[in-house]
């Protein structure tokens, strides 16, 4: 039926172009004075006519298709059924199986006579919704191709059409955006307002508690609600590794950067450019297993070497091995920031009698330091983030310390873990993800409005 | 770039007798881009304290040749230089000179005024910085304003140094740039098409600084427009498809020019 309708819908699109540009070509070769719009704008009208029409009565008239077979077949399993939730859906179920036949073993009366009429009204209502679909396609583009005559500014409406689809696009964008924001806002505040969640703590128990301890809360008489939710130990991980991973990956990748734009010759950039691009490919789960296998117990053992305690998973393997995650994000980006510097003022430099250091130095990467904070920036955001690496190199001991050499965890890899599995969202514990979450993301905020005004600062702007 | 190319030896180049008065001098010039032969046996005398123009087609090898005498065509990959070029007689294509120093001593103007995007101070004092020639603050406050003064610039300026020297108007960002070349003090300014992107009054202006500038500094303009090396030039050079056709007085070339390819391009029968 859907595959029918998406047939038809292809046919008429690529009708109503056709007939639209022929009519438009036919004008022209009948003599008409010049048309105001081009051919193709008058095919393109009507097919873009066509194509809102249908796809608008696909998605309306199925969705009113599937909610009047749902509740008409629903009532003849009679009124109890339809009043409790948790009955109804086992008996819809029940229903959609039959139907496809999918259902094995005896089947009562009442549930089939059900399922034939959830069979029945679902095709009726799809051919009516095919029906209406085919006529309202051949309805607009039958308007528009009668409209078509030499004064018609087919183009300026379709322009305005493909104008309204851009805006679309981007309110669905932005609204995702906010409906995410606000989802967790919302369960953030249930975890700390929420009267009938038992064992939450308070915002000032979460945000300057310093044990993070998320299993006490599992039942109010075990362990101490105050200091199950301490939140500092995995901010001072996150950042501590973060920060770990930026000495790695800053220098390492902003200067590969200015030796591939600056001084390798091109046939080498070409080569060694795309290496580099290959590392950020590299899944994080497979770099993970690396921290966790290789460089951990290589620290561990050079650590030994000079009577230190290294914990067998630490701060600094994950953090060495996730700067190396962000190496290419910095190193490539960069490069690309500098390559943008107009040659211009590489000439202005070198032609004062400045060397090519003092040229980098001085007056490139000024210009180019936007670009590079906004890589750094996103460098940064991608180390918050990383779970993987954290999860099997850092391990999950919530430890409050600035020592690389021991086991820390993070913001991420705690979500993750008070998440994975079969969860009940009424408990303290799982509604803690979503506060953590939220806190994460004010973090990132907060990193991102500090560079954006460090930009503002200290841009040179170039045109 | 790969100094044994040189077809001439200096002790070749000093027998051919160099005028006392020039201060460039170019013996047979020939730039290569890769395969293509873009500057052919090029020599010419440049005089000091006045402004060369050199003219010609699109093409014609008129920049390629500017950009040699900064060496500023170092920094193309594919580009060699034969022949010999001195200033004040020494070889400047010699292994032993340091180009930063060459460049210092020959400042340059580009076709788009290229600012660096900082502010007006910074832009004039950029030079004098990397060749550490002020010891104190109020030296260097010395050394830009003088030579906005000397850019014509300082007027219009002077309130507002710590604005971003992109901020101005082409004319002005132009001068700014005239203004950044003679703070290192340099002995020679090439202008490569410097009004082309400006608008006519803006042109006058700059000009009527080539004019002064010409007192003091050897000033070679490249420029496509026959007017204006008629009314700022002392010599003028006719270069078409990498040859120098003809060189000599301005006044002489345009009114009775010997070269009958001169003749056609300066009276606008072709280029």
């Amino acid at each position: 039926m859907t595959a029918l309708y998406f047939v038809t819908l292809a046919i008429l699109v690529a009708a109503a172009f056709l007939i639209g540009r022929h009519r438009a070509q036919s004008l022209i070769a009948g003599g008409a004075p010049s048309l105001h719009s081009l051919p193709s704008y008058h095919g393109m009208l009507p097919m873009a006519a066509v194509l809102v029409a249908m796809l608008l009565t696909f998605v309306i008239g199925s969705n009113i298709v599937a909610r009047y077979a749902q509740s008409s077949s629903l009532a003849m399993l009679g009124a109890e059924t339809v009043a409790d939730p948790l009955k109804r859906s086992a008996g819809f179920r029940d229903i959609q199986n039959i139907a496809i036949g999918k259902h094995s073993g005896d089947v009562p009366m009442l549930l089939k006579e059900a399922a034939e009429q959830f069979a029945s009204a679902s095709t009726f209502g799809n051919w009516m919704v095919y029906g209406l679909g085919t006529l309202l396609g051949l309805f607009a583009m039958g308007y528009f191709i009668s409209r078509i005559s030499p004064v018609y500014r087919a183009r300026n409406i379709f322009e305005t059409f493909i104008l309204v689809v851009m805006g679309i696009c981007a309110t669905v964008a932005i609204l995702t955006t906010i409906g995410i924001v606000f989802s967790v806002l919302f369960e953030t505040y249930r975890f700390f307002f929420d009267p009938s969640l038992k064992g939450r703590p308070t915002v000032s128990q979460f945000l300057f508690g310093t044990e993070w301890n998320p299993q006490a809360a599992l039942r109010a008489d075990q362990g101490d609600i105050k200091t199950a939710f301490g939140f500092v130990p995995l901010l001072t991980g996150t950042l501590l590794i973060t920060a770990i991973a930026m000495i790695v990956a800053g220098p390492l990748g902003l200067f590969s950067a200015i030796y591939l734009a600056e001084y390798a010759t091109p046939r080498f950039r070409a080569w060694v450019k795309p290496i580099l691009e290959v590392l950020a490919g590299i899944p994080t789960v497979v770099l993970g297993f690396f921290a966790a296998l290789t460089v951990a117990p290589l620290i561990r053992g050079w650590g030994e070497a000079y009577g230190l305690s290294v914990a067998s998973e630490s701060a600094l393997a994950a953090g060495l091995v996730m700067g190396m995650m962000i190496i290419p994000f910095i190193s490539s980006l960069s490069d690309d920031v500098i390559n943008s510097v107009p040659q211009s003022l590489r000439d202005g430099a070198y032609a004062l009698g400045a060397t090519k250091s003092e040229t980098i130095k001085n007056v490139i990467l000024p210009a180019a330091l936007p670009g590079i904070v906004s890589a750094f920036m996103l460098a940064i955001s991608r180390a918050i983030g990383e779970t993987m690496i954290v999860v099997m190199a850092a391990g999950l001991a919530a430890n409050l310390t600035a020592n690389p050499l021991e086991a820390v965890t993070t913001i991420t890899v705690q979500i993750k873990t008070i998440l994975v599995g079969d969860q009940e969202f009424d408990s303290a514990k799982t509604l803690a993800a979503f506060a953590l979450g939220f806190v994460l993301f004010v973090v990132t905020l907060i990193l991102n409005i500090i560079a954006l005004q460090v930009v503002r600062r200290y841009r040179e702007q170039y045109d | 770039m790969d100094m044994s190319q040189q077809t001439l030896t200096p002790e070749k180049a000093v027998t051919q007798q160099v005028p006392t008065s020039a201060k460039v001098v170019a013996r047979d010039v020939n730039v290569y881009y890769g395969e293509k032969h873009a500057l052919k046996d090029v020599s010419i005398n440049i005089p000091d304290k006045s402004v060369t123009a050199f003219i010609g087609p699109s093409g014609c090898g008129k920049s390629t040749f500017l950009r040699c005498i900064n060496r500023m065509n170092d920094t193309i990959p594919s580009c060699r230089v034969k022949g010999t070029i001195t200033i004040d007689a020494q070889d400047i294509y010699d292994p032993a000179l340091d180009v930063v120093q060459l460049r210092a001593r020959v400042g340059m103007v580009f076709q788009k005024p290229n600012p660096f995007p900082k502010s007006i101070y910074e832009n004039v004092a950029y030079g004098p910085r990397i060749h550490g020639m002020s010891r104190s603050k109020a030296d260097l406050d010395q050394i830009v304003e003088s030579s906005l003064r000397k850019a014509s610039l300082w007027e219009e300026v002077k309130n507002r140094l710590q604005e971003s020297g992109t901020a101005l108007s082409g004319g002005q960002q132009q001068r700014l740039c005239i203004a950044r070349a003679i703070a290192v003090s340099p002995d020679i300014i090439l202008m490569d098409e410097p009004c082309s992107a400006l608008d006519p009054i803006a042109t006058a202006k700059i000009e009527e600084l080539i004019d002064e500038l010409s007192q003091n500094f050897c000033i070679i303009i490249v420029t496509h427009s026959m007017q204006q090396a008629a009314r700022v030039s002392k010599r003028t050079a006719f270069f078409h498809l990498g040859l120098l056709l003809e060189e000599g007085e301005t006044n002489e070339m345009f009114t009775n020019p010997t070269n009958e390819k001169t003749q056609a391009y300066i009276t606008g029968r072709f280029g």
